[in-house]
């Protein structure tokens, strides 16, 4: 099925979109280890004449910044993954597959065994990781001027792993009071994040979103390869250098709040390819949207699924969105 | 240097012209070098609504002729002019406006609808991220040309090679240019969508008034269908002109190695290339 690009489709995309998102994750904040009824939730955010104090402290202080989180790591993982896909022509481009989110998770490690108690400096050496592992990604799976789609996903995986016996060095060298939360971080998770986070990574993800949706038909063109993109008008470098940036820029920051999240921004995009379409004016804001929707659904039950206890949310994405690329795998090459 | 050629699309004899009147395409000595590869110094010209094929051997340089001709591979000396403009001194948008090249081996691993896919040929004319109802326009007018209404809604991954084929044409005719320039059109179709495929485009060239300039392996097709043939062997165009002084038999047999024998298609008076075995 197509949605054809239009301004009027691609705003009530959005519109219905954000509704859903808005009620998922006022659902979102009623579930958990004290249940919430919707009026107590909506009293708790508005702060107004609350019947029970501590509902007001769940809601604003702990489920709150956690649903917030989730939603723009969604939507940022989601539309990194949709933004490889057509970098790398490869529907089965993830940042998760490809090593790219190791790469992150390395270079955040490393800034916190580097001792970085700036703020910034975990995301920004997150970033760098993405940066060299995508860099490093891309060369490998390229032959001879052109994008071999296995040896790509090969070089990817094998790259993860190699980076996992790094972050598995580094994490020896940590101390033992770090080891297991940076353990559980590891395999995602949304339960730690601060006011300061949330407001570096608002205006960052935003800006690397609204970046990539303007140069959306761009990405359309180059699907058909880079010559034809450039026969077209398309200055092919120029585009493929941000597109580059923007998407380890994306993958970085969810990476340094919430650890590797997994299959996001596989199983995210190829839902929506299959609702709107493949067309990126409708495609990327589709998978921003549905992937923050997803991350929440799937964040709320990590955390309720074993209460008390919690599962990290990679576990939850990485058993949904495995299967699904053996899927896909297996339907491109038949 | 250059065969004359009429402006109604069929080729003279005579040589009664110093080049084309109201000449559209006018390639002058272009030449490049990679690695091994030398393309020596070429030129010819076209006029608008004509059909210009390149043959020769594998790796003779022809898909490189090609890309020259378009103005994105940059000349080592040379220039192509298209309506008196320096392809090559034009912004790569402004070029995409009038020349439009395909090739028929692009991998598509997503799931396009056809008519997205011809859409996409209106990319150097589209504002930054919508279209208009002109360019809407042109992508129905090009889905019409090459009969491919009725498919426009089907998945381009899942339609035959002769129907890719023709998107492929459309994509390129909804970018409107002056100049279309088609790499291996024909190749994997069989002869009926070959013929189809070649008429369609010189009445389309004739009816649109752009120079269309394709590479093509079928001798034959190329004689019946071309009004200039431009052979190359190893990076050198060894022969050019209409397509009777082009094929000619002993030439043809030293290029491609192999004993040839041209004579006259029965139904169409135009050269045919034959195999001879030895």
């Amino acid at each position: 099925m197509t949605l054809r690009a239009t301004r009027r489709n691609v705003l009530s995309t959005v519109l219905l979109l954000s509704g859903a998102l808005g009620i998922v994750g006022l659902a979102a904040l009623t579930v958990g280890g004290v249940h919430l009824s919707p009026s107590e939730v909506w009293l708790g955010l508005r702060d107004a004449g609350m019947p029970r104090v501590e509902a007001a402290i769940i809601v604003r202080d702990i489920r709150l910044p956690r649903i917030m989180l989730a939603m723009l790591v969604g939507a940022a993982l989601a539309t990194s993954g949709t933004a490889l896909q057509a970098l790398l022509r490869n529907p089965l481009a993830d940042p998760y597959v490809l090593g790219i989110s190791s790469g992150a998770a390395l270079g955040a490690i490393v800034a916190l065994w580097m001792g970085g108690r700036v703020a910034a400096a975990s995301p920004a050496m997150a970033f760098a990781g993405a940066l060299l592992t995508t860099a490093w990604v891309y060369l490998l799976g390229r032959r001879g001027g052109r994008l071999a789609s296995y040896t790509l996903l090969l070089a990817g995986v094998i790259t993860a792993s190699f980076l996992s016996a790094v972050i598995l060095f580094v994490l020896s060298r940590l101390s033992t009071r770090d080891v297991r939360g940076t353990a559980f971080w590891l395999m995602g998770d949304l339960s730690v994040v601060t006011g300061v986070q949330l407001r570096l990574l608002l205006p960052s993800i935003a800006l690397a979103l609204a970046g990539l949706y303007w140069l959306s038909k761009d990405l359309n063109v180059l699907l058909l390869g880079e010559e034809e993109a450039a026969h077209l008008g398309v200055n092919v470098e120029r585009l493929q250098t941000v597109v580059y940036v923007l998407a380890s820029m994306l993958t970085g920051l969810a990476v340094s709040v919430s650890g590797a999240i997994g299959y996001l921004g596989l199983l995210v995009p190829h839902l929506g390819r299959m609702v709107v379409g493949s067309d990126h004016r409708m495609l990327l804001p589709t998978a921003a949207l549905g992937g923050a929707i997803v991350l929440v659904l799937s964040d709320t039950l990590a955390r309720t699924v074993v209460a008390p206890a919690e599962l990290p949310v990679g576990a939850v994405t990485a058993v949904a969105g495995a299967p699904v690329f053996i899927y896909l795998l297996r339907r491109a090459r038949g | 240097m250059n065969e004359p050629l009429t402006t109604d699309g069929r080729p003279r004899t005579t040589e009664s012209r110093p080049g084309v009147a109201g000449a559209c395409l006018r390639v002058e000595g272009v030449a490049f070098r990679y690695l091994h590869f030398e393309l020596a110094p070429t030129s010819f010209e076209a006029g608008a609504g004509e059909l210009v094929a390149i043959i020769g051997p594998n790796g003779s340089g022809k898909s490189t002729l090609l890309e020259l001709v378009s103005g994105h591979l940059k000349p080592l000396s040379g220039r192509i002019c298209l309506d008196g403009h320096d392809l090559g001194s034009l912004p790569q948008r402004r070029r995409a406006q009038c020349v439009g090249l395909a090739r028929q081996d692009a991998p598509l691993l997503f799931p396009f609808a056809v008519r997205e896919f011809v859409r996409q040929g209106r990319h150097p004319h589209v504002g930054r991220l919508f279209e208009s109802p002109d360019d809407e326009h042109w992508v129905q007018w090009a889905l019409k040309k090459t009969n491919l209404v009725a498919l426009a809604g089907r998945p381009i991954t899942e339609i035959s090679g002769g129907e890719f084929q023709r998107a492929v044409l459309a994509r390129t005719l909804a970018q409107r240019p002056r100049l279309v320039l088609l790499d291996e059109p024909t190749a994997n179709l069989d002869i009926g969508y070959q013929i189809d495929m070649l008429r369609s485009l010189r009445e389309l060239a004739a009816e649109e008034d752009f120079v269309a300039v394709i590479v093509t392996h079928e001798l034959s097709l190329a004689a019946e269908f071309a009004d200039y043939l431009l052979l190359l062997d190893g990076g050198r165009c060894v022969r050019q002109g209409i397509p009777n002084r082009v094929l000619d038999s002993e030439l043809l047999s030293r290029v491609f190695r192999t004993p040839v024998l041209v004579d006259q298609n029965p139904s169409s008076g135009r050269p045919r290339v034959t195999w001879v075995m030895p």
